[in-house]
C-alpha cells in the first residue's frame, strides 16, 4: 500500500511537470505552425506596408529601444534601493511599509500604470505619446521586480561574508562592492531578466504611453510600436492570426537571445569572481 | 586607581577619560599584558549576556575561553574586536585596553580590526581565488603593488602551514580547498593583516580530527609572534594548546589562571565539575 502511494505520487509529479512543458511545447508550436510561412528577410527588413504585413523592423528598434531606456534607469535605482533596505536600514516600521508597497507594486495591473503614464509622463511632463514617456511607465512597472529580486539575492549572501570581510579591517562599503554585491549578482541579474519579460510583454501600458505610429523612431521622443503592440493591433485591426504569430516568433526569438546572452554575462562574472 | 566607565551604543561613542593607572597593574612574570578588560557588562538589549568580565590577557600566550555552550564567551571574544557592534541594540558598559588603549573610545574600528585579526567556527572563505582571500585584507589597506601583495600573501600562507599545499593553485578558487586547508587559509589570511592580536572562536569545530592537529600545532607555532585567544569547546584542546585558561559560566568568569592549574587543581568547585566532565 505503501509502495502504491509513492507511485501514485511520482506519477503525479511526472503528470505534472509533463503538463507545463506540453503546454508551453503546444503554444509555441502553434506559434510556429501558423507563423512561420511568413518569416522572410522582407518581412523583417522590408517596407513597412500596412496592408502586407511585412517590415516589422522599426517595431524590432522600438522594442529595443524600451527594454534598454527602462533597464538603464530601473536597474541601478532598483540596486541601490534594495541594497539600502537591506544593508543599511535599520529593520522598522519604515523598512515594513516600503517591502510591503513593493510587494503590493508587482501585483497591480499594468492598464493602471499605463494610466498613470498617460496622465503624468505624457501630458503633465509634456513628453507626448513616446519612447521615451513608455519607457518611463516600463520603469516604474520593473522597479519593485528589480528591487524584489536583489533584496532575495541579498538576503542568500552568507552572514560569514560580511563578518570576514569586516573582520579584515574592511570598511561597509569595500564589503559591499567587494564580496556582497559579487556573491548576489547572479540573483540580480535573474531579476534583471524577469524585467525584460515584462518589458517585451507589456502592451496595455505601452499602447497608452507610446502610442501606435507604425514607422521608425526617429529619436526616443517619437512615437512608435512596439512589437507586442503591434502584434495585438494586425489581431485585433485586420484579424490576421499568421502575422500575429509571426510577430510573437520573433518575439521570442528576442527574448531567448537577450535571456540567453544574460545568462552568458552571468557564468563569466561569476568565473571572474570564484576564479 | 581611577576607574573609567564608558557607554558604547552601537554607533555613538561617548569619549571618556581613558584608562589610565592600568598599566601600573600587577605585571605577572608572563611578561606585558596586551589586553585588558575591566568590569565588561554586555547586554543583547534588555538581556545581559556578560557580568562584570575582567580579564588580563598576555602578550605572546594562547588564552583558552571554555565554558558551556550560552556562558558568553563568543561574545567576550566578539567584544575585543567590536563585531558585537553589527548587531543590533548590544550596549556595552566597562573597558578594554589593547596597549593601554580603550578600543570602544576610539571610533576608528578599522584600525582596532587590523591590528585584531579573526579566525571563525566555520571557514568563511570568499569566493574568489586563494591569492585575492589572502590579498583581501591588504589590498582593502589600499596595497596595490603586485609585488608587495605577493610577497605578503606567501608569507601569510607559509605562516599559517600552508603555503605547500596550496603554492600552485593560488589562482583557483579558494572553496575548492578542503575544510581543514580552508581553515589555515583563513588563518594566512588573519595573519596578512599583520595583527597583534588573533582571536579564533572555535576554528577546529568543523574540522576532522587530523585537520584539527595541523591547526592546533599551527597556534603553538603561532603564540611567539601573536597574542591569541582562543574560544573551544573542546577541553582537551584547551589543556593541550594554551597557557592560560579562563572558565566561562553564565556571563561571569569563574576561574582564570594558568592552564596546567585549572585542569590539574582548580579552586572553584564549578570548575572542577566542568574539567572533569561532570556537566556541560
Amino acid at each position: 500500500m505503501r509502495q502504491f502511494k509513492d507511485n501514485l505520487l511520482n506519477g503525479l509529479l511526472w503528470l505534472s511537470a509533463f503538463l507545463s512543458v506540453a503546454v508551453l511545447v503546444m503554444i509555441v508550436g502553434f506559434i510556429f505552425y501558423k507563423g512561420f510561412g511568413l518569416i522572410s528577410f522582407d518581412f523583417i527588413f522590408g517596407d513597412y506596408s500596412p496592408t502586407g504585413g511585412g517590415g516589422i523592423l522599426p517595431m524590432i528598434v522600438t522594442t529595443i529601444y524600451t527594454i534598454a531606456i527602462s533597464l538603464i534607469i530601473a536597474t541601478p535605482i532598483g540596486i541601490l534601493a534594495a541594497v539600502y533596505l537591506q544593508e543599511y536600514a535599520k529593520q522598522g516600521r519604515l523598512v515594513k511599509v516600503i517591502r510591503f508597497a513593493t510587494e503590493s507594486l508587482t501585483g497591480i495591473p499594468s492598464i493602471i500604470y499605463g494610466l498613470f503614464g498617460a496622465v503624468f509622463f505624457v501630458t503633465t511632463l509634456k513628453l507626448g505619446m513616446s519612447i521615451i514617456a513608455a519607457s518611463l511607465t516600463l520603469t516604474i512597472i520593473v522597479l519593485p521586480v528589480i528591487i524584489r529580486t536583489t533584496e532575495e539575492a541579498l538576503k542568500t549572501v552568507p552572514a560569514a561574508y560580511r563578518e570576514g570581510s569586516l573582520a579584515l579591517g574592511n570598511t561597509k562599503l569595500q564589503t559591499l562592492y567587494k564580496v556582497i554585491l559579487p556573491s548576489a549578482m547572479p540573483g540580480i541579474l535573474s531579476g534583471i531578466i524577469l524585467s525584460i519579460g515584462r518589458i517585451v510583454g507589456e502592451s496595455a501600458a505601452i499602447f497608452l504611453t507610446a502610442g501606435t505610429v507604425a514607422a521608425m523612431p526617429e529619436s526616443i521622443f517619437s512615437s512608435a510600436r512596439t512589437l507586442t503592440v503591434h502584434s495585438y493591433l494586425v489581431t485585433q485591426e485586420a484579424g490576421d492570426i499568421e502575422l500575429a504569430a509571426a510577430i510573437g516568433i520573433v518575439l521570442i526569438v528576442l527574448i531567448l537571445a537577450i535571456n540567453l546572452s544574460a545568462t552568458f554575462i552571468s557564468k563569466k562574472l561569476n568565473k571572474a569572481t570564484n576564479k | 586607581m581611577t576607574t573609567s566607565v564608558m557607554e558604547h551604543t552601537n554607533t555613538t561613542t561617548k569619549q571618556n577619560e581613558t584608562g589610565k593607572g592600568i598599566s601600573e597593574m600587577e605585571q605577572r612574570k608572563d611578561g606585558a599584558s596586551k589586553i585588558n578588560v575591566k568590569d565588561l557588562n554586555l547586554f543583547y538589549g534588555e538581556k545581559q549576556a556578560l557580568y562584570g568580565v575582567s580579564l588580563d590577557i598576555h602578550e605572546k600566550q594562547v588564552t583558552a575561553l571554555i565554558g558551556p555552550s550560552g556562558c558568553g564567551k563568543s561574545t567576550f571574544l566578539r567584544s575585543l574586536n567590536r563585531m558585537n557592534d553589527l548587531i543590533d541594540g548590544v550596549k556595552i558598559t566597562g573597558d578594554i585596553l589593547i596597549d593601554q588603549e580603550n578600543i570602544y573610545n576610539s571610533n576608528d574600528v578599522i584600525k582596532l580590526r587590523t591590528k585584531v585579526g579573526m579566525v571563525f567556527q566555520k571557514p568563511n572563505l570568499f569566493p574568489m581565488s586563494i591569492y585575492d582571500n589572502v590579498a583581501y585584507g591588504p589590498r582593502g589597506q589600499g596595497i596595490k603593488n603586485k609585488k608587495e601583495l605577493d610577497k605578503i600573501v606567501e608569507e601569510s600562507l607559509r605562516g599559517a602551514a600552508i603555503w605547500d599545499e596550496v603554492k600552485d593553485r593560488l589562482k583557483t578558487s579558494a572553496l575548492g580547498l578542503s575544510g581543514g586547508q580552508q581553515q589555515r587559509v583563513c588563518i594566512a589570511r588573519a595573519i596578512a593583516m599583520k595583527p597583534d592580536v588573533i582571536l579564533m572562536d572555535e576554528p577546529t569545530s568543523a574540522l576532522d580530527p587530523i585537520s584539527t592537529l595541523k591547526v592546533e600545532e599551527l597556534i603553538t607555532n603561532m603564540k611567539k609572534d601573536y597574542t591569541i585567544v582562543i574560544v573551544t569547546h573542546n577541553m582537551q584542546q584547551a589543556a593541550r594548546i594554551s597557557d592560560k585558561t579562563a572558565f566561562f559560566l553564565n556571563g561571569e568568569i569563574v576561574e582564570y589562571d594558568n592552564t596546567d592549574e585549572i585542569f590539574s587543581t582548580p579552586q572553584d568547585q564549578r570548575t572542577e565539575d566542568y574539567v572533569t566532565g561532570r556537566f556541560g
